[in-house]
């Protein structure tokens, strides 16, 4: 019944998303676009925060990495942006790797540390014109747009759609993954690490996969941000960034419908708000207060998985959901 | 030869010997109980084997195999599994979840096969889902396996967690005080579970303060006390040892 209502209200969502240029401008497109971004980034992040309980805050390092090495292949290179992308998420999944192998046993907030140290060392180096690639303060300018089998990405409209199919793909994805031993030795690393390893899971490799499966997606992510802006710099990939996407999961609750939710509070509440954009943060400072007490488990938590269960007839099989 | 040797272990925490120079092995096919007095440095010895603790000096070989320093998943996988003295399910996990994780070092789908939901990944995980089901009705608790494993009573609890380290298809099953706040009817029934185990060809080591359960169900019986090996043998040769008498009775009024 749960399950119903759920699905449900995912294809809802699914068909308001498809519809949403028909009555938006291209500002409030631009601000879908921005949703659809975050979107990706939370569900990415999601991965390794809400299933595998690891307290990373600093996914924006990914998202850098992925936007840098588009940028810098494209204007550079001159690949195209599709051809990039898999590039640029190999890319972070690969710096992902590098820096989250020696920090992968850490616990709780002493990984959450590293983890913002991350970012700044990011920033910092994209600051400093590493390597003479990234442009220093200026950033890169000059991003090509996307081509799609021979249809050009330029528009609000077009970048909303190509944000939000991949949105799409992803939800299937994460879906799939979560809704299999994958996501169950996640789950059990978040509940009891210890018990986890002893029976059977290889804790250190899961973690480490879950980050760079993660970081694989943001750097995708990063590849439509780059290819969105065509100018990127290193102070749209700063701390506070690892902070509101690490919030849109904490809020969601590790459901993917509540990433939506949230992602939809985080980046559209406060554009529906302007008016009141003074007092945007004490509202906001409000809200998460409120949340932590009578909701501490989040928007929407994950419901059960559904399990066909063999030679059991009747209501057992169909419990849950 | 034996499933399990232990030879010269020792295992020292800042100045405390915990486990002194101790050896013993465990036969295939057997059941036998690890005792001694509270502080005598069982569960160290568990901890051991399974891989928690890394033994300062010592070698434990399982099946041929030396498997000191592996870490626990390496041993969960070669064939050891073990229940905690403290329970630790994963609480919020349906029972079914809780086994189908000790399922896990037995499946083999991927990240990509997991993420795509591929042929193989399902027949995969159907199978393992039946092979759950079935350690759960094993263990008596089919008609609970969407129940979040916290929710089960104390002596269901420790059930599932032996139904958990089952699904692992373990050689050597190591139980750590499994009656521990299980009542009569409760544990009597536990030791007709670790007998049915042992008749599915696994090896029990029970490691346990309840000497009525102890003595109905092992053959042989290992005594530490100080981490030190003090007596070995059959229960009854056990019982009657002064050795034993004197660590007990010093210790605490067990009931034999």
């Amino acid at each position: 019944m749960r399950f119903a209502s759920r699905a449900i209200s995912s294809l809802a969502l699914g068909a308001l998303v498809l519809a949403l240029p028909l009555f938006c401008d291209a500002y409030w497109l631009d601000v879908c676009v921005s949703i659809g971004l975050y979107t990706l980034l939370a569900l990415s992040l999601n991965v390794i925060l809400g299933q595998a309980g690891i307290f990373h805050m600093g996914h924006a390092a990914f998202f850098a990495v992925g936007a840098y090495v588009t940028a810098i292949l494209n204007t550079q290179a001159h690949w195209p942006i599709f051809a990039v992308l898999p590039a640029a998420g190999a890319a972070s999944a690969v710096f992902a790797l590098a820096v989250a192998r020696p920090i992968i046993h850490l616990r709780g907030d002493y990984l959450l540390v590293v983890t913002i140290g991350i970012v700044e060392i990011v920033r910092i180096a994209l600051l400093n014109d590493m390597g003479g690639l990234t442009g220093g303060a200026n950033g890169v300018f000059g991003i090509a747009r996307p081509v799609f089998f021979g249809f050009k990405i330029v528009k609000s409209v077009h970048f909303h759609y190509l944000v939000w199919g991949m949105v799409g793909v992803s939800l299937a994805l994460f879906h799939s993954l979560w809704n299999s031993r994958f996501g169950r030795a996640l789950n059990c690393i978040k509940e009891d690490d210890i018990a986890a390893e002893c029976c059977g899971v290889d804790v250190a490799r899961y973690k480490l996969t879950a980050f760079v499966l993660g970081a694989f997606w943001a750097g995708a992510a990063g590849t439509v941000y780059a290819a969105k802006m065509t100018t990127i710099a290193p102070e749209s990939f700063n701390f506070m960034e690892s902070v509101i996407i690490f919030a849109v999961v904490i809020l969601s609750g590790g459901s993917q419908l509540g990433i939506l939710a949230s992602s939809f509070l985080f980046i559209g509440l406060p554009e529906l708000l302007r008016e009141f954009s003074s007092a945007r943060m004490l509202i906001f400072g409000l809200a998460m207060m409120m949340m932590m007490i009578w909701r501490p488990q989040g928007l929407l938590p994950p419901g059960r998985r559904r399990y066909r269960i063999p030679g059991l007839s009747g209501a057992g099989g169909e419990a849950g959901g | 030869m034996s499933l399990l040797a232990v030879e010269e272990m020792t295992k020292v925490f800042g100045g405390l010997i915990a486990v002194d120079d101790l050896a013993f092995s465990v036969e295939e096919g057997s059941i036998m109980g690890l005792i001694g007095p509270n502080g005598a440095g069982k569960t160290t010895v568990f901890n051991c084997i399974t891989g928690n603790y890394t033994p300062e000096r010592g070698r434990i070989f399982f099946d041929g195999l030396p498997i000191t320093g592996f870490k626990p998943h390496r041993i969960v996988e070669l064939g050891i599994a073990r229940t905690f003295q403290t329970i630790r399910l994963f609480a919020r996990l349906p029972a079914l979840e809780n086994v189908l994780a000790g399922r896990h070092c037995r499946m083999r789908a991927g990240l990509l096969a997991c993420m795509f939901h591929t042929p193989a990944q399902r027949q995969e995980e159907a199978a393992a889902l039946e092979r759950c089901m079935e350690e759960l009705r094993f263990v008596g608790l089919a008609q609970r396996h969407d129940e979040a494993a916290g929710n089960l009573s104390y002596g269901n609890q420790r059930l599932l967690e032996i139904a958990r380290a089952l699904a692992t298809d373990p050689k050597l099953l190591i139980l750590d005080e499994p009656a521990g706040g299980m009542n009569h009817q409760e544990t009597d029934a536990l030791a007709e579970t670790i007998r049915a185990i042992r008749e599915r060809g696994v090896t029990v080591l029970l490691v346990e303060h309840d000497m009525r359960l102890v003595m109905r169900v092992c053959e042989k019986l290992v005594v530490l006390e100080h981490g030190a090996l003090i007596a070995q043998g059959a229960p009854d040769a056990v019982r009657g040892d002064p050795a034993v008498i004197e660590a007990y009775l010093g210790a605490e009024n067990d009931r034999w």
